[in-house]
């Protein structure tokens, strides 16, 4: 695409001095090429990065009035809800938000497995967003700490308690962790502080992500490289129009529960506040941790069940080197495709595994669907690159089926090669 | 566009499902179906009922339980005005100080003071009634699944212990019916202001939705600007969508 240009000279000044402005062309304007068929499943990148800014905001405003400190923070946050201007409306902002963060990064990765988002050129692109991911869950937990609720402080007492399980140093460990000898007003404090400190750490690491997307660009539903300047578009206008859309149609679902079902996706028993002897009939995490709680509680011995837990997410570290498959995109690879639809219901089951008493049948529920968690990333994708014969890979972004369709025999195995 | 809008409200659907059964799994017998004025998304709070529940509240409930978060002056929300509010809280006696001498005394309440609680710390609270402390009434509705619905069932819910039940009150939608609160509200147990008549089930109704507006005193402002919010934003949104197919146009 072309260069940079301008008639503005207080631009040329800028620019000449720091080059701030074809930065941002590189970036997200005329001058990146982006291929010209992607879905709206591809809106849910820049949707992620709205979330966390919303979050980033609101959490700022937020910690203008919290106080860190066991016999205040209940009583601060009601504070908020009902004495502050508008403190309502920023704090279910931000508890909602948490949860939309989660559902909106969830597709974004859900998609990037369907369409192999994560296959060369792009591993680190990849492996980059998997720490994104953590780092998001480390912040959810340590914020849903902070209102000193129930579930707030028996949720941190027993998430605190898994390293425990670690061999010799486990108990250590903890009291390290806590500060003390139980979660209290060090633990607190401590949460508080990371709380506030991860989330920018997450923005630095969103720019690794941007920057390794930019060196080859987005994948897109076909999962084929572009051949050319038929196949692109500049970003803008095209994609930030196509992003600027789907903003607002996120922006009505988030809206509709913020101001509709506040209250909707958290648990009742974190408006009592934190009661060190009184233990909640069941301890269950927000929903987003429920598919990890139910695989942490799969397996009977508390070492083993850590090491799972922690496992689900490292096979998504080194999920590029378990699918070999030359294929990217599912369309084209009709048994993956199959599997794909088994593993979303797969974690949307070890969802309610999660969601429920671990015993009788839920128990064993939840373990089937670990083992198959597990089966589906360790031997069933290994397998798949192997013995399943992708369907023939369109030439071009351009021409999908016009000529590069089932009729190219030679086509069928190794279609990439044409290139 | 078809596909992610579908998938998306699939994903959302089964985050729905999912935590639903979460709470499924803590819920015990289907509470009774009671409508409120503050459902749905045009919902608001009855001024009189309220001002009945605050009733209900002070000369029933507040014997034991305290009403932590709610102060004089945030009557106003029930429709009382300055005088009034001065008057409710000039009923009740306030500790303040230290003064200049160091004393602690005692005075009329104002309307910037908190409810005062039935004790005065927690432990006293237990040990006069048997060893249970009776939780903070300001966040009952958000704080029980089934919220204000719950409490309702749970005032109306008292019943003839079955044979061989170990406690003194059996309620049918306590979490275990085992329940240390003995039935609190019996029939003209107040003489409402108004003449409403005090059924047990009116004034479970009245101080159940009392305590809605407790918990969330803020649901009327909510709702309010909700409705322009997503006005606005499915207008916003739908602009958005015009530029989108005008610049797309273009492309094959």
């Amino acid at each position: 695409m072309s260069e940079f240009q301008t008639n503005s000279r207080v631009i040329k000044w800028i620019e000449h001095r720091m080059p701030v402005f074809s930065f941002l062309d590189h970036s997200v304007g005329r001058s990146f090429p982006a291929p010209k068929n992607l879905s709206y499943l591809w809106n849910f990148g820049s949707l992620a990065g709205l979330v966390l800014v919303i979050m980033i905001v609101t959490g700022i405003v937020l910690a203008m009035q919290y106080t860190a400190h066991v016999d205040y923070a209940f009583n601060s946050v009601e504070r908020i809800m009902r004495d502050v201007n508008y403190g309502w409306l920023i704090r279910y902002i931000h508890m909602n938000g948490a949860s939309f963060f989660f559902i909106v990064v969830y597709i974004h990765i859900f998609r990037g497995l369907y369409y192999g988002s994560y296959k060369a050129p792009r591993e680190l692109l990849w492996m980059i967003g998997v720490v994104i991911l953590l780092l998001m869950m480390a912040t959810a937990f340590m914020g849903y700490v902070l209102p000193w609720g129930q579930m707030s402080f028996w949720g941190a007492k027993v998430i605190t308690n898994l390293f425990s399980a670690v061999p010799f140093f486990g108990e250590g460990i903890v009291t390290w962790l806590w500060g003390g000898f139980t979660v209290d007003n060090p633990t607190l404090n401590r949460f508080f502080s990371l709380h506030y400190l991860l989330p920018f750490i997450i923005v630095a690491v969103v720019v690794l992500h941007i920057w390794a997307l930019h060196q080859f660009g987005s994948n897109n539903p076909l999962g084929i490289d572009t051949k050319g300047p038929q196949d692109k578009i500049p970003f803008h206008p095209y994609y930030t129009v196509k992003d600027a859309f789907g903003v607002g149609v996120f922006l009505i679902f988030f809206a509709a529960m913020v101001f509709y079902a506040p209250n909707y996706m958290g648990d009742p028993v974190n408006y009592v506040q934190a009661d060190p002897l009184a233990t909640p009939a069941h301890i269950v995490p927000e929903w987003y941790f429920l598919p990890f709680y139910a695989i942490l509680r799969a397996i009977p011995d508390k070492l083993l069940g850590v090491i799972a837990m922690f496992g689900s997410i490292a096979v998504l570290f080194i999920l590029p080197w378990l699918d070999r498959s030359p294929v990217k995109s599912g369309r084209f690879r009709p048994i993956f495709r199959i599997f794909f639809v088994l593993l979303v219901i797969d974690t949307v089951v070890l969802g309610f595994a999660g969601a429920n008493p671990p015993e009788g049948t839920w128990l064993l529920v939840g373990q089937i669907a670990t083992a198959w968690y597990f089966l589906h990333f360790l031997i069933i994708l290994p397998l798949l690159g192997v013995f399943e014969r992708p369907k023939p890979l369109p030439t071009s972004i351009s021409e999908p089926v016009l000529k590069g369709g089932g009729s190219m025999a030679g086509a069928t195995t190794t279609p990439m090669e044409k290139a | 566009m078809r596909k992610g809008l579908i998938f998306g409200l699939a994903a959302l659907a089964a985050i729905a499902t999912a935590s639903s059964a979460a709470r499924a799994a803590e819920e015990g017998p289907a509470l009774p179906h009671v409508e409120w004025s503050f459902d749905g998304p045009f919902g608001t709070f009855d001024r009189h009922a309220m001002q009945r529940g605050l009733q209900v509240y002070r000369e029933v409930c507040s014997a034991c339980h305290s009403l932590n978060y709610i102060a004089f002056r945030d009557l106003a929300a029930l429709g009382y005005d300055e005088d009034e509010i001065k008057a409710i809280a000039a009923e009740y006696t306030v500790t303040d100080g230290p003064n200049d001498e160091g004393e602690m005394f005692e005075r009329e309440g104002r309307p910037s003071d908190y409810f005062p609680a039935p004790f005065p710390n927690e432990k006293a609270a237990a040990a006069s009634n048997g060893g249970a402390a009776p939780p903070d009434l300001s966040l009952m509705a958000k704080a029980r699944v089934g919220g204000p619905t719950y409490i309702y069932g749970l005032l109306t819910g008292y019943e003839d212990p079955p044979a061989g039940f170990p406690g003194d009150n059996y309620n049918l939608y306590f979490p275990g019916h085992q329940i240390a609160m003995a039935p609190p509200l019996f029939e003209d147990g107040v003489s409402y202001a108004d003449g409403t008549p005090a059924t047990v089930e009116q004034m479970a109704k009245d101080v159940s939705h009392f305590l809605m507006w407790t918990a969330e005193p803020k649901l009327e402002d909510r709702k309010g600007m909700g409705i322009k919010v997503l006005i606005f934003l499915v207008v916003f949104t739908g602009v958005l969508y015009a530029a989108k197919r005008k610049i797309w146009a273009d492309v094959h």
